[in-house]
């Protein structure tokens, strides 16, 4: 391992901060400025949100059951044993669906997106595409983008399903609660704030998660090895990434919704 | 004896030699973190002409490949390619200079993904201003100048080391390029495989008259293209008579540490008297 100073280390963070930052600007405007690589995009929207689709929704199906089983406990000392529904369905929309969803397709894309464009970087299919006159950043990494923030939307309202099918799974075979006093109090405590917060966070995760694969993939240097580096680089940052924004976005939209 | 007609004259040539550079290097410097790659490299390559580079590995050969495509920037110094300033052009505008120079990679560097027909096609699909039916043609005689017709459903991964550099040297001819540049092209290949390769290149470099920058380590194949030519009426690369050795447009640039320390024809090279270029050659 090479050692470097502490003011070429700091200087090296700043960089790839800035890297970061400029491809992150250049996927939103790519879209503006165009070429638009729809079928890229459909081919990424079809990898990314139906590769994910049974690993979402079954992380999210026992979640939401363990969350009911969880909850049973606590609840039934106070008596209130009815409200499972409620805090299911809070907590499955409001935080679980969207985080674990994030997580989940993390885990399963950023690593595909830096492991796939490292190897184009290290057999220099990326020098060849801009040596043919095309921008890498519009063909290869906006379409992820756009796709990853639109399939996780759509993977996180299906996520929230499973989630609270899975509590009522839980709440009616093994608490014996009735099934459609869980769904109504399920449905009846869900607010505007607690739907457009759940619904708000799967499009920033989706960006995170699509911007740091790309970005790790891109910044691969060292051949195979460097490619196995920026994979699990790019799933640590993006996991990392999600659950420390989400505590923000929360706040944020905590103030800007009064909720 | 009368002089001998260089026999590369037979036929009309595609494309008419032109006056001037087709490449000026104007002492280019660069620097990979503290690390000295180039320092004050200048040279020229006229129109027509092919310049073979040589020097040992990380001298910095495939770095100037890059700087003549604006792949990389030059810390200093100034690039001019096709009469164009290329040293701080911005990407969109290079894109539009790329079309006109064409490169072929170190591992060829085809789009594993798509098929032979797709990674030729590749700029003319991205460009769409060309018909379908204008693509299959062009994708066919690109194939067909390295005998590759053959090939065109088939996976990059399906083709021997061989095969996937004539299809990047397809790749790279379809749009008629001015310039060309070679990173090695018969680097890790068989000598009848490399042949093949270094036939072709002379094919662009007689009958196309391409400007071209040629990376190699294999002193052989640029002696092959100094003492041969492409006959168009044969369809195949044959040596020149010995009097008439080094009259083809090719020259020769020796990199070491960082500085030129060669650039002329054959027979500078074979006059030269310093000791390094000597055993370097032998």
């Amino acid at each position: 391992m090479e050692f470097i100073s502490p003011g070429e280390w700091v200087k090296q963070k700043v960089q790839s901060v800035q890297d970061y930052a400029l491809l992150s600007v250049r996927s939103i405007t790519n879209l503006i400025i165009g070429p638009r690589y729809l079928a890229d995009t459909t081919q990424q929207a079809d990898l990314i949100g139906f590769g994910s689709l049974p690993i979402v929704l079954a992380a999210c199906f026992f979640t939401g059951a363990a969350l009911a089983l969880n909850s049973a406990t606590t609840l039934t000392r106070f008596g209130a044993l009815t409200l499972i529904g409620q805090l299911v369905s809070i907590g499955i929309v409001r935080e679980l669906g969207p985080v674990l969803a994030g997580l989940v397709v993390a885990g399963r894309n950023a690593s595909g997106m830096a492991s796939e464009l490292g190897s184009m970087v290290v057999t220099e299919q990326i020098d060849a595409m801009r040596a043919l006159g095309t921008d890498p950043t519009k063909k290869l990494v906006t379409p992820r983008v756009v796709s990853t923030v639109f399939m996780l939307f759509f993977l996180t309202i299906l996520g929230d399903l499973l989630g609270l099918i899975g509590g009522n799974v839980v709440s009616s075979v093994l608490l014996g609660l009735d099934s459609r006093s869980y769904w109504s109090s399920a449905w009846q405590t869900l607010e505007f704030s607690d739907v457009f917060m759940g619904l708000a966070k799967p499009v920033v995760f989706g960006f995170i998660i699509a911007t740091i694969g790309c970005y790790y993939g891109l910044s691969t240097r060292g051949g195979t090895q460097g490619v196995g580096r920026a994979t699990t680089e790019a799933v640590v940052a993006s996991m990392i990434l999600i659950i420390v924004v989400d505590v923000f976005v929360t706040r944020l939209l905590m103030i800007a919704l009064g909720a | 004896m009368s002089t001998p007609t260089l026999p590369i004259d037979y036929g009309p040539a595609i494309q008419e030699p032109r006056s001037g550079d087709a490449l000026v290097f104007e002492n280019v410097d660069l620097a990979f973190e503290n690390k000295v790659i180039l320092d004050g490299i200048s040279f020229r390559v006229a129109h027509g002409e092919t310049k073979a580079i040589f020097g040992v590995a990380g001298s910095g050969k495939s770095t100037i490949l890059k700087l003549a495509l604006g792949l990389l920037k030059p810390d200093a110094g100034r690039i001019v390619v096709l009469g164009q300033d290329i040293t701080h052009m911005g990407e969109d505008e290079l894109f539009d200079l790329r079309r006109r120079v064409g490169i072929v990679f170190q591992e060829s560097a085809l789009f594993d993904s798509l098929t032979v027909r797709e990674n030729v096609a590749f700029r003319l699909l991205e460009e769409g201003k060309v018909s379908d039916q204008e693509i299959e043609e062009r994708v066919r005689e690109a194939l067909s100048f390295v005998e590759l017709e053959k090939t065109v459903d088939l996976l990059p991964s399906e083709l021997s080391g061989g095969m996937r550099r004539r299809v990047a040297i397809a790749r790279t001819i379809i749009t008629h390029p001015e310039v060309l540049l070679y990173d090695s092209p018969t680097g890790g290949l068989d000598p009848v495989t490399s042949n093949t390769i270094i036939e072709l290149v002379v094919k662009q470099r007689d009958v196309y008259k391409i400007s071209s920058l040629l990376v190699t380590h294999r002193l052989q194949d640029a002696f092959t293209m100094a003492t041969h030519y492409f006959d168009r009426t044969e369809n195949k690369m044959k040596p020149l008579p010995p009097d008439a050795h080094g009259m083809v447009p090719m020259c020769f640039l020796i990199l070491r540490d960082g500085h030129v320390i060669f650039d002329g024809d054959l027979q500078n090279l074979k006059e030269t008297k310093d000791e390094y270029i000597r055993e370097y050659i032998s």
